[in-house]
């Protein structure tokens, strides 16, 4: 306790300044390693903090989610279509390596299963990617901006009870932003609440129960890629087992060739799955996400001079911002360590046993005013 | 604990901090502005310059004009659609995304610049006036939360008196 009480001093004694505020810290949260190495090498500030691992972000995260491996992976609850997408694909794919390949590879050419196996890894990447990432969860709103939001929300409306709509002109074009009573936000154009995973999402797709996860704007492209790369490699295997069994049939007769082959499976998704990126590809070259789509937000059926605002104009350029446009990076910062002066929106958590804890000690550390509390717990 | 920077201005106790909580808590929160998204030209990260009232009395309008132009302008330059994000984006694909396993996004790397002009901002021209701006990356993208500080000497607040307490009490 002591030496830090120096080293603080010392700290004083050579970066003092001249000005009225500067006992601010002017650290923001996220960087403040220096801060958590010294919260580290203090004895203890509370009897129950002992011993305590640092607790992350996604311990106490308020949506509906699972997270894998300390939080570096994010799903949605429930996950059994996902188990199911991932056993038909490596039932088709290992039927297709493990019968088809070496007749083919020995009658043909070996380049079939290169081709094969560069496509099937490409597939799973992207469907873990998919699903494995976050789609853009909006975080909730902090208990200063619910409340500075709820201040405008009265002070605005004179009618009664005040509107929770906000219109915002975009490109021209009017759009309404509806408050997010859960998030307590006005959601952003084109976020849209997931009620599955309970979280608003930036430019909301749809979720996915496929893929285990919402689809939005920071996992549409993977999703894209996913579904385009799946419809090439059932259309590749499709095509090879037919060449299979023709080349069979020749020999063996045709009813004992189509015994040992995955022919029937990739009937069926081939057309499902050609149908959905084919969807999906029209909408990327409009620029609109499935749920605009769906509600015909933009179409012209609503009113004459109704366009989407967002498109760039051109199919190319929508494409390429779809696909290759900046990577935005996560918002809510889920394996970020949780300190207890950052106030968190803890509604509802994933943890087990210590979120009660979390959320206690928060509620205590409001109630005695942060260095008040601090204090009392020195057991000195 | 480098890059605080504490005074002992009055030369009492309650100078001793020993986390940075405490040197949070020093000065007396008084207020949160809220500058919030402008959306007019599309969904990309862009803030209103519309300068709040409540900082009137704290900031000239041209200072606090100018940070939120230049955040806009990192902003734009990470989400800007041209050659350079092309060519990033056709070679992650290529490579189905292990690139970004070795390498930065454009994105992070403006990110990291704007952490560090929010730093030297609040350091330079904000903190001294007893403002503080929160990197809008914390709180997801909406809004540039800017606290309004009270000085501990002039509002008599609790957290002087309990450090002073606490210490006696030891």
């Amino acid at each position: 306790m002591s030496q830090i009480h120096h080293a603080a001093l010392d700290q004083q004694q050579h970066q003092q300044q001249p000005g009225q505020y500067n006992q601010i810290c002017t650290r923001s949260s996220s960087s403040s390693t220096p801060a958590a190495a010294t919260e580290g090498t203090e004895p203890s500030s509370c009897p129950g903090q002992r011993n305590r691992i640092p607790r992350r972000k996604w311990q106490v995260f308020p949506g509906r989610n699972r997270f894998y491996c300390n939080g570096r992976i994010m799903m949605a609850r429930q996950t059994g279509v996902f188990y199911l997408t991932l056993v038909l694909i490596l039932l088709t794919s290992g039927l297709f390596f493990t019968f088809d390949c070496p007749f083919l590879a020995s009658n043909l050419t070996p380049a079939i299963p290169v081709v094969g196996g560069v496509l099937f890894f490409f597939v799973m990447g992207m469907l873990f990617r998919a699903s494995f990432s976050d789609p853009g969860v909006l975080p909730r709103a902090t208990p200063d901006e619910a409340a500075d939001l709820e201040r405008q929300i009265d002070s605005s409306g004179c009618s009664r009870p005040p509107p929770r709509t906000r219109e915002v002109l975009i490109n021209g074009q009017t759009v309404k932003l509806k408050y997010c009573f859960t998030c307590k936000i006005f959601r952003p154009p084109r976020a849209s609440h997931c009620s599955l995973c309970d979280n608003c999402v930036e430019r909301f797709d749809h979720h996915c129960p496929w893929v285990g996860n919402c689809v939005g704007r920071r996992n549409y492209r993977f999703f894209y890629l996913f579904i385009v790369s799946l419809s090439f490699f059932t259309i590749f295997i499709f095509a090879f087992v037919i060449t299979h069994v023709i080349l069979r049939s020749n020999r063996t007769g045709f009813l004992s060739a189509l015994k040992d082959s995955p022919v029937v499976v990739c009937f069926f998704s081939v057309w499902s799955i050609v149908g959905l990126s084919g969807f999906h590809t029209y909408l990327i070259s409009s620029n609109q996400t499935t749920n605009e789509d769906i509600k015909g937000s933009w179409s012209t059926k609503r009113s004459k001079d109704n366009y989407n605002p967002y498109s760039y104009g051109n199919i190319l350029t929508n494409c390429c911002a779809a696909l290759c446009g900046p990577l935005p990076p996560s918002l809510i910062d889920r394996r970020g360590l949780i300190r207890s002066d950052t106030p968190q929106t803890t509604s509802q958590s994933n943890g087990t046993s210590g979120s009660s804890y979390a959320s206690t000690q928060l509620h205590s550390h409001k109630v005695g005013g942060g260095p008040h509390h601090l204090w009392l717990c020195t057991p000195e | 604990m480098q890059g605080l920077v504490p005074t002992a201005t009055d030369g009492n106790m309650a100078t001793e901090f020993h986390n940075l909580q405490e040197l949070r808590h020093s000065a007396s929160l008084a207020n949160k502005v809220f500058i919030q998204r402008d959306y007019s030209e599309g969904t990309t990260c862009k803030f209103q310059t519309k300068f709040p009232s409540e900082l009137e009395s704290r900031i000239e309008r041209t200072l606090f004009e100018d940070t939120v132009k230049t955040l806009n302008n990192y902003y734009a330059e990470a989400e800007k659609i041209g050659g350079q994000s092309y060519l990033e984006g056709c070679l992650a694909c290529a490579t189905a995304y292990l690139i970004f396993l070795c390498m930065e996004t454009r994105y992070e790397k403006v990110l990291k610049k704007i952490a560090k002009y929010i730093q030297e901002q609040n350091e330079k021209i904000y903190a001294p006036r007893g403002l503080l701006i929160t990197d809008p990356i914390e709180r997801g993208m909406r809004v540039i939360e800017i606290s309004i500080y009270e000085d501990r000497g002039s509002s008599g607040s609790s957290s002087g008196s309990s450090s002073v307490s606490g210490s006696t009490a030891r």
